[in-house]
């Protein structure tokens, strides 16, 4: 195992965590077109969440998932009424504003309840030793559950009728509503599902670094750059999207001081911006 | 009878008058939140047993007068931009005569520029740093040794063990940390280490795997450096669970912390370098002895002192010394009876250098070397190691 | 012409406000709060440029700040030149950078355009904290005998402080002026509708440009002067994210498009900021009240306090523009 594979593995892993949290943003957008601004917090939530929960009931992390998405859905759903329903289809800066506000509000509070200073879940999981190099296991269970929850994603967006219907809505919202699809509604699901994949993703990186309620940032942006690369709206594109963005951080590492690392990926995102309208994968909505 | 009433009024305000109560206000900032809380914690709890036992004990005597302490002292979130405002308010507002530093280089990097432009004597403590005292300053004064001296201990120790180790430095892209790694890297080439591997990371970083692979990769058997209590412990809970094979960890500051408990097994023979510690045993010319203070502090903290604590109540200790020498609160006084100093107490040798172009740097106090070990009951503790004629017990080598 | 605007005497009449009140009675922490009320005021005025009167949301405006400081800081320490030299070749060379980063994202639009400033933003802030000429993430100390050039650290900043008023006025006027032109008409056509504007004959690449750039000129001479008092700057203070949001909050709450829209927000915006986080037990809902405040008025009252303001008295309108 040499080094160059061993740190391109652990891109990989810790990639897959930035496509599910991507994964929201990327849906959130591509349906409504909104850009959700409280979708760092939102992570951050997730990460508090899971702390929450593993200190009153310490057992498998990963069982805890489930009653993190479950709030995140109902999370999803108050965030949507109060900002974003009044804001949807009128000039793309008032939802951006709308959700920033929430923004502040939530890390606000966040702050006066759990201050700044770092917090950790002590959870850990049996890694994988190969030669010289270990992958623990709390990355590689993270990866997986980030895999898994994409394929149920993709399931449900193809395979079942609300998930047709968000679809039909994304790809045009009145032809929708002629068919008789109730648009508010759908759009309310949608922000729901996507509030909870973002507090499903903060969960899971909270079992494998410290983190404070500003932690979500570096995942906000991280996501921007993955729902660029891989356009709008299609989630499992995040994905794979997120893994590549891993992959390159763990192929450029080993030669590179780690600290470079922030500007090549900022500098691939303004380029992608501009040199890719369409993402990698998909087709975005009108600017 | 009236005269006799007269006379012991008089008498009376008098004795009042010489004996007249004032106040001394210490301003500082403490780092109740944020990343440093846990180290500011502990330097703030030096400073307070100081006030505590010198209030308890009526006051400073001074000049024919008493003076009370009290302080003045906001949460700073370990954030420089408060650092600032907040310095500027205590002088300002809450009149501060004198002040203490924040926790931590950077933070009292910040504090200095605000005093300096101000005028005002400033003590610091948990900032090892030096270049601060190199821009020309009037009224600083440092009680930690400073940080080209941290390392020496730790490479001083491996090359009795093992002169021919592999070593890497991993440091936090901050002032104090590079202000003690660059030199250290020079100091261990001299010693004849073979130097395989040195990076920075940036400040706020939480996931080493990418480091940790090159670390592996270059095959070092000693690990040197770290930053502050939270980075270094996750960088050494993630070297831990990536198991590599180290024989030698030592981390900066965070290791020091009787917090550091908390990592369980990967916290075994990890060896931080001390500015002080409970075990050290100088002759005090001023001040407690170093089993009071540690026995003080443990009554009122219910946990051993660290060295930010021992730091913290070092600066109100030789604040005390100098007003007490100079009569009075008079700055330029005060600041011509600390530029005199040289004196031992339970925290080492005291001395500020008056040179112009490092004045106020410590050059009298030296650095030990502790390790955490499990004892007979299989509990950790911290003991000293190195220099071998303070050590309480062996060095453990190798660590895993 | 700009001389016969009612609205150019009372600029001056507030810079002349804001000198005279701390310096009557050597008022040490009136300053102190002035300034940073300044530093909203020309930030939250140069981003209207960009926002209010383009249409064009910057989210990461705060660059042009943090890298004016560093040039500027680097120039009058390092090349020891004078201060206000320094500051105004700071501003060049930001506005140049403005000027190459407009021509790799100006022509995005909307959302896509705000993303892209907030990459700039962290590109910067990335590349500075390992560019080792300005201290890499431990960024650069001033001397404490720098301020003898200007007669010693007390008198220095009083003179920063002046300055930075100076700035604050110049912003004002700019956006004064640059509201009653030919060139700010074209602005509100971009704003309105780029491309119908494009084809009445309106030039939007070059206007965008040279917008951009513009607006990036006043925060980072102020950049210079702010950093040059506070003695030192490093990446995390000299890029904050957050400030960079808070200007937006700060039109949001004045009412965009107005010159006085701007000052205003920017002044109340900071006085609420002060007073929570200086009060104890309000400090830690500074964010929550300043996010809530916001979300009122994005929802409710998107014309901002200024719109309010002239739906009560129309006729304000001639003299405060």
């Amino acid at each position: 195992m040499s080094g160059v594979l061993a740190s391109m593995i652990d891109g990989v892993l810790v990639g897959a965590v930035y496509g599910l949290a991507a994964m929201g943003l990327s849906l959130i957008w591509g349906v409504m077109d909104v850009i959700n601004l409280t979708h760092g917090a939102m992570i951050a939530l997730g990460m508090f969440a899971m702390y929450l929960l593993y200190t009153l009931h310490a057992g498998t992390a990963y069982l805890l998932l489930l009653p993190v998405m479950g709030v995140g859905l109902l999370l999803g759903i108050m965030v949507y009424w109060m900002s974003v329903h009044r804001v949807v289809g009128r000039p793309m800066l008032m939802s951006l504003l709308s959700t920033f506000a929430v923004n502040m509000m939530v890390i606000g509070i966040g702050t006066a309840i759990w201050s700044t200073s770092p917090y950790n879940v002590n959870y850990s999981v049996q890694g994988l030793t190969l030669g010289a190099y270990t992958f623990t296991g709390n990355h590689i269970a993270a990866a997986l559950a980030a895999l898994l929850i994409a394929l149920a994603l993709q399931w449900f967006l193809y395979r079942t009728r609300t998930g047709k219907a968000i679809r039909a809505v994304a790809d045009n919202r009145e032809a929708a509503e002629l068919m008789g699809i109730s648009s508010t509604a759908i759009l309310t699901i949608a922000f729901a599902i996507g509030i909870a994949l973002a507090m499903t993703s903060g969960a899971l990186v909270s079992t494998l670094f410290p983190f404070t309620i500003l932690s979500g940032a570096t995942y906000q942006l991280k996501s921007f750059v993955v729902t660029i690369l891989a356009g709008l709206g299609k989630p499992f594109g995040a994905l794979i999207a997120g893994v590549l963005l891993g992959l390159l951080e763990g192929v450029v590492t080993p030669f590179i001081a780690v600290s470079w690392i922030p500007l090549i990926e900022f500098g691939l995102f303004v380029v992608a911006l501009v040199a890719f309208p369409q993402g990698i994968f998909g087709k975005r909505a009108a600017a | 009878m009236k005269q006799l009433a007269l006379i012991g009024l008089i008498l009376l305000c008098l004795a009042d008058m010489a004996f007249a109560q004032q106040t001394i206000t210490i301003g500082f900032t403490v780092s109740k939140t944020g990343a440093l809380n846990v180290d500011s914690l502990e330097q703030y709890r030096g400073f307070e047993l100081w006030r505590d036992q010198v209030n308890a004990a009526g006051g400073i005597k001074a000049g024919g007068k008493i003076y009370k302490i009290q302080f003045a002292s906001y949460d700073d979130e370990s954030n420089s931009k408060r650092v600032q405002q907040l310095y500027t308010r205590m002088i300002l507002q809450d009149k501060a005569d004198f002040l203490f530093s924040p926790y931590s280089s950077p933070l009292t990097a910040t504090a200095a520029v605000v005093t300096e432009q101000y005028g005002k004597i400033m003590l610091t403590s948990g900032a090892a740093e030096g270049k601060t005292y190199t821009l020309g300053n009037h009224y600083l004064y440092q009680m930690f040794a400073p940080a080209p001296e941290y390392l020496k201990v730790a490479l001083d120790s491996l090359k009795s063990k093992d002169p021919k180790a592999t070593v890497a430095f991993v440091y936090e892209d901050a002032s104090f940390s590079v202000a003690v790694v660059t030199p250290a890297k020079a100091y261990a080439q001299q010693l004849g280490f073979n130097v395989v591997f040195s990076e920075a990371y940036a400040p706020n970083t939480t996931d080493f795997s990418a480091i940790i692979d090159k670390v592996i990769a270059s095959k070092a058997t000693v690990l040197l450096g770290g930053g502050h209590y939270a980075d270094g412990s996750t960088l050494a809970r993630q070297l831990y669970g990536h198991k590599v094979p180290l024989k030698m960890l030592t981390l900066l500051v965070a290791p020091d912390s009787p917090q550091w408990v908390e990592l369980g097994d990967a916290a075994i023979g990890v060896t931080v370098p001390s500015q002080w510690a409970p075990q050290s045993t100088f002759k005090a010319q001023y001040g407690p002895s170093g089993a009071d203070f540690a026995k003080a502090y443990a009554a009122k903290y219910n946990t051993p002192p660290s060295y930010e604590s021992a730091g913290g109540y070092g600066c109100g200790m030789i604040l005390q010394r100098a007003i007490e020498q100079a009569g009075g609160v008079d700055t330029a006084k005060v600041a011509d009876a600390l530029n005199a100093t040289d004196i031992t107490t339970f925290y080492g040798r005291t001395k500020f250098s008056t040179a112009a172009n490092e004045h106020g740097l410590q050059v009298g106090h030296s650095m030990i070397l502790a390790q955490w070990q499990k004892d007979k009951s299989g509990k950790l503790t911290k003991e000293v190691v190195w220099p071998l004629p303070n050590k309480s017990a062996n060095p453990l080598y190798p660590i895993r | 012409m700009i001389l016969r605007r009612p609205f150019f005497w009372i600029i001056l009449a507030i810079a002349a406000l804001f000198i005279y009140l701390p310096l009557h009675g050597n008022n040490v922490s009136l300053r102190e709060d002035l300034i940073l009320v300044a530093i909203a005021i020309i930030l939250a005025s140069n981003l209207n440029l960009m926002i209010g009167y383009t249409g064009y949301v910057n989210f990461g405006h705060i660059v042009f700040y943090g890298l004016g400081g560093y040039v500027g800081l680097y120039l009058a320490t390092v090349r020891g030149l004078n201060l206000v030299a320094a500051a105004l070749i700071a501003g060049v060379v930001v506005s140049l950078c403005a000027f190459l980063f407009g021509l790799a994202i100006l022509r995005l639009r909307g959302a896509y355009f705000a993303l892209a400033t907030i990459g700039i933003l962290q590109a910067v802030q990335s590349f500075v904290s390992n560019f080792d000429p300005w201290g890499r993430s431990t960024g650069m100390y001033l001397s404490f005998e720098s301020y003898q050039s200007l007669g010693g650290a007390m008198h220095a900043l009083w003179v920063t402080y002046y300055l930075i008023i100076g700035v604050m006025a110049l912003s004002m006027i700019l956006s004064l002026a640059v509201k009653n032109s030919k060139f700010g008409l074209g602005l509100f056509a971009i704003r309105e509708d780029e491309d119908a504007a494009v084809v009445l004959g309106v030039n939007a690449t070059v206007y965008k440009s040279i917008v951009y750039s513009v607006s990036a000129f006043l925060p980072a001479v102020a950049g210079t002067f702010m950093f040059y008092k506070n003695g030192m700057i490093d990446p995390s203070i000299a890029f904050e994210y957050m400030l960079s949001l808070e200007g937006i909050v700060m039109l949001m709450l004045g009412g965009q498009g107005a010159v006085m829209g701007a000052a205003l927000g920017a002044g109340l915006y900071e006085k609420l900021r002060s007073y929570l986080l200086t009060s104890p037990k309000l400090s830690d809902f500074h964010l929550v009240i300043a996010g809530g405040l916001l979300l009122l008025v994005v929802l409710f009252a998107p014309g901002g306090l200024m719109g309010w303001f002239y739906r009560l008295l129309p006729r304000a309108r001639e003299v405060v523009e």
